[in-house]
């Protein structure tokens, strides 16, 4: 019996939810032709099915996908779902229809145009999530930090571990302004949240001193001799600087 | 003096140190400390001239007892004059910390009366850090040549990177510039510092709990185009240093004229970055893709060639051993191919189990063939399906560049002849790099001239026109028509 494919899936927009879609479409025999979730709802032509999150079956997909492909593979879908890319639960979906047919050695198939699809959407988020180790600025406000981010993709869960690691006394509050959503971390307890809107005080004093002395040690600290706006440029993307401190 | 002066003030002084790097130790965060360090090493932001800032890089005083020509902070400079103290430093560098503007600290100083008492208030102020409050960040020091041992390794226990400065390639112009220090007292504390990283990882080994010493290695740094040092000279010596001292890392700076001296390049002398930049290409060849300095040049030719990189320069001279076969050549072959680097070999090793690759699947695979294409053959052919020699490979190397380099940017043609406003003020440092490759074409071009197919004169005048390279030149050395 040939597969389905004018049809369209709606999930709930969770990673569970979206491996629920991978399930219904190996038991179902059906090949959407678009899986969105209801923040992404769009028109279409074709049957909208709505695929209920079960978590056991998500759970059974994502132990499968351990078993019959790999580790890597696992690593590679879920990077790719934390990306805001418009196709990427279809390119997971193909992704996976190949892993299962060919095994453990797919993810090495690097120039084949499925593989590809998905390591280049996974390889930009984990870029990105590495920019915001380095370009994140907290401020400080009565003793805790904020620091508020507007990245492309959903980095959050990729950099939370690192600066829980790096400040475990500290309580501290990362909002990200594209997603919606913040992580907040206190008393060594971390929460992911979704938060609407953000608003800050003004800066106290002593802030106000350590920003001023930051910029003041970033403006010396260059070479008048080397100057290389292009470089700068490459090595620190544009769109970072709207919220870093040494540019405002 | 407020805070904000002395900070001014010290890390001026402080930016022509070239190590900015935190890499080379992993720790991970504890309950009731504050940071951790990351063995990749994280940037925290690049300063105008495009350079990584990844730690607080100041000197904790400027007010210097010895006399180097070369340096700022010589006693015999007029400058003002700081020295910070130790807890202001300590809070200051805490608070740049918690807001994520830096990685660590990097600590240098002028030497403060003696070396001995420089490095007892480095100590102070490092212990503060480790131990009131608690950091367990990335901190790089700088030792002065001179120390006393115990007091060094002291040092050693508390940063995770430590560095002396060979400053100058030579023993001769050391003893020109800066008649303070000689080549013996910068590399005895060198040799100090190996034995004791050595003797710390057996020590490691048998008790759990024994204190680290310079976990993430030492380093150095020497000032290139100061003094006639050639190329040759100062990669055997960076070979000597990494095998002989292990020394983790060794950074040149082309040398940029602060001070007027009768020993040094006049002040109005352009700093020799296309130089340092080759400099940095060749030692990258030595410490990951195994090659020895005395393949990449010797004593009859002495210097990098300025057109093409170090490693397109020791392919071309060994041609014979090209082209390589991207399906079977193994991993050390692949690493010597030009263009290719270390990610992209092992990718290739990768992708080749699971199917015969093709210059296409390269491009798929992000692979840049710019360079490679020369170099090697996908399924026994070449790119283009012809054989190249070193001579038409040469070409295409040069001429490629010249799409970015040579010449003013491309100009829509026109009738009349547009009046040419020179604006001599706008010379930045981009430009002198690109006048550095395009002077050693015309060199070059004019040598080889009889090698020419059609009669061009080349001077200027033709590199300008774009026409020669672009079109012409660049499309003959493709089809290999040259």
């Amino acid at each position: 019996m040939p597969y389905r494919t004018d049809i369209t899936y709606l999930y709930d927009g969770s990673f569970e939810g979206l491996l629920c879609c991978v399930h219904e479409s190996y038991y179902k025999r059906e090949l959407p032709s678009l899986i969105f979730n209801y923040k992404e709802m769009q028109e279409t032509l074709f049957t909208v099915k709505e695929i209920e999150t079960v978590l056991e079956n998500a759970k059974k997909v994502e132990t499968s996908i351990k078993k019959a492909i790999s580790g890597e593979a696992l690593h590679l879908v879920r990077m790719c779902y934390y990306s805001n890319s418009e196709n990427r639960e279809i390119v997971i979906l193909n992704f996976l229809r190949m892993g299962y047919k060919i095994g453990p050695s797919v993810t090495s198939m690097l120039s084949d145009d499925t593989v590809k699809a998905i390591t280049d959407i996974a390889k930009s988020v984990s870029r990105e999530s590495m920019y915001y180790l380095e370009f994140i600025r907290f401020s400080d406000y009565n003793g805790a930090l904020v620091a508020i981010i507007e990245p492309k993709n959903f980095v959050l869960p990729m950099i939370v571990n690192h600066f829980c690691d790096r400040f475990p006394s500290e309580q501290f509050l990362i909002y990200d302004e594209t997603n919606k959503h913040g992580i907040v971390y206190q008393n060594g307890k971390k929460a992911l949240i979704p938060l609407d809107n953000l608003e800050v005080p003004k800066a106290c004093k002593k802030e106000e001193k350590y920003r001023a002395l930051w910029k003041q040690f970033y403006n010396t600290i260059a070479i008048e001799g080397r100057i290389n706006p292009k470089l700068r440029m490459n090595n620190m993307p544009k769109r970072y600087w709207k919220h870093l401190t040494e540019f405002q | 003096m407020d805070i904000l002066e002395k900070l001014t003030i010290l890390s001026d002084a402080a930016k022509y140190d070239v190590a900015c790097t935190s890499s080379g130790v992993d720790r991970s965060g504890a309950p009731g400390s504050l940071g951790n360090a990351a063995a990749c090493g994280i940037c925290h932001s690049f300063s105008a001239d495009g350079r990584c800032i990844a730690l607080l890089k100041v000197l904790m005083s400027n007010a210097c007892a010895y006399d180097c020509s070369y340096c700022v902070n010589r006693k015999s400079n007029d400058i003002r004059r700081a020295t910070f103290e130790p807890h202001e430093l300590a809070e200051l560098m805490i608070q740049f910390y918690r807001r994520n503007y830096i990685e660590g600290l990097f600590l240098s100083s002028a030497v403060l009366k003696n070396p001995d008492y420089t490095c007892e208030q480095m100590i102070e102020l490092i212990s503060l850090i480790r131990n009131e409050y608690r950091f367990r960040g990335y901190i790089h020091v700088k030792a002065i040549p001179g120390t006393d041992e115990k007091l060094l390794t002291t040092l050693g226990l508390l940063a995770d990177r430590m560095s002396i400065n060979l400053e100058l390639p030579s023993n001769n112009s050391l003893q020109m510039l800066a008649p303070d220090k000689t080549r013996e007292s910068i590399l005895k504390p060198m040799g100090m510092i190996k034995d004791g990283i050595k003797e710390n990882k057996t020590d490691l080994v048998k008790y759990k709990n024994t204190p680290q010493f310079v976990p993430a290695g030492q380093s150095t740094q020497m000032i290139i185009g100061a003094t006639p040092e050639t190329d040759y000279q100062i990669i055997n010596l960076s070979e000597a240093l990494y095998k002989k001292y292990e020394l983790k890392r060794v950074f040149y700076s082309a040398y940029l004229p602060v001070v007027e001296d009768r020993n040094l390049p006049a002040i109005s002398s352009k700093p020799q970055l296309l130089r340092e930049h080759r400099l940095y290409q060749a030692d990258w060849l030595l410490r990951f893709y195994e090659f020895q300095a005395s393949e990449l040049l010797d004593e009859k030719n002495p210097n990098f060639n300025l057109l093409i990189d170090p490693k397109c320069n020791w392919a071309l001279n060994n041609y014979d051993n090209f082209p390589v076969e991207v399906n079977t050549a193994p991993y050390e072959t692949l690493l010597r191919v030009p263009g290719l680097g270390v990610v992209g070999a092992k990718k290739i090793l990768r992708a080749r189990r699971v199917g015969k690759l093709d210059f296409s699947d390269l491009k798929k695979m992000r692979i840049v063939l710019k360079r490679a294409q020369f170099f090697i053959t996908c399924k026994g052919k070449t790119v283009l399906g012809i054989k190249y020699d070193p001579e038409s490979v040469l070409r295409g190397l040069i001429s490629d560049q010249s799409w970015e380099l040579a010449g003013p940017p491309m100009e829509q043609l026109s009738l009349f002849n547009d009046i040419k406003v020179i604006d001599t003020g706008s010379f930045n440092i981009m430009d002198s790099k690109k006048e550095e490759i395009r002077q050693a074409k015309i060199k070059f071009l004019n040598e080889n001239s009889n090698a020419q197919s059609n009669n061009f004169i080349l001077n200027e005048s033709t590199l300008q026109s774009n026409e020669f390279f672009m079109r012409g030149e660049r499309q003959k050395c493709l089809t290999g028509q040259i």
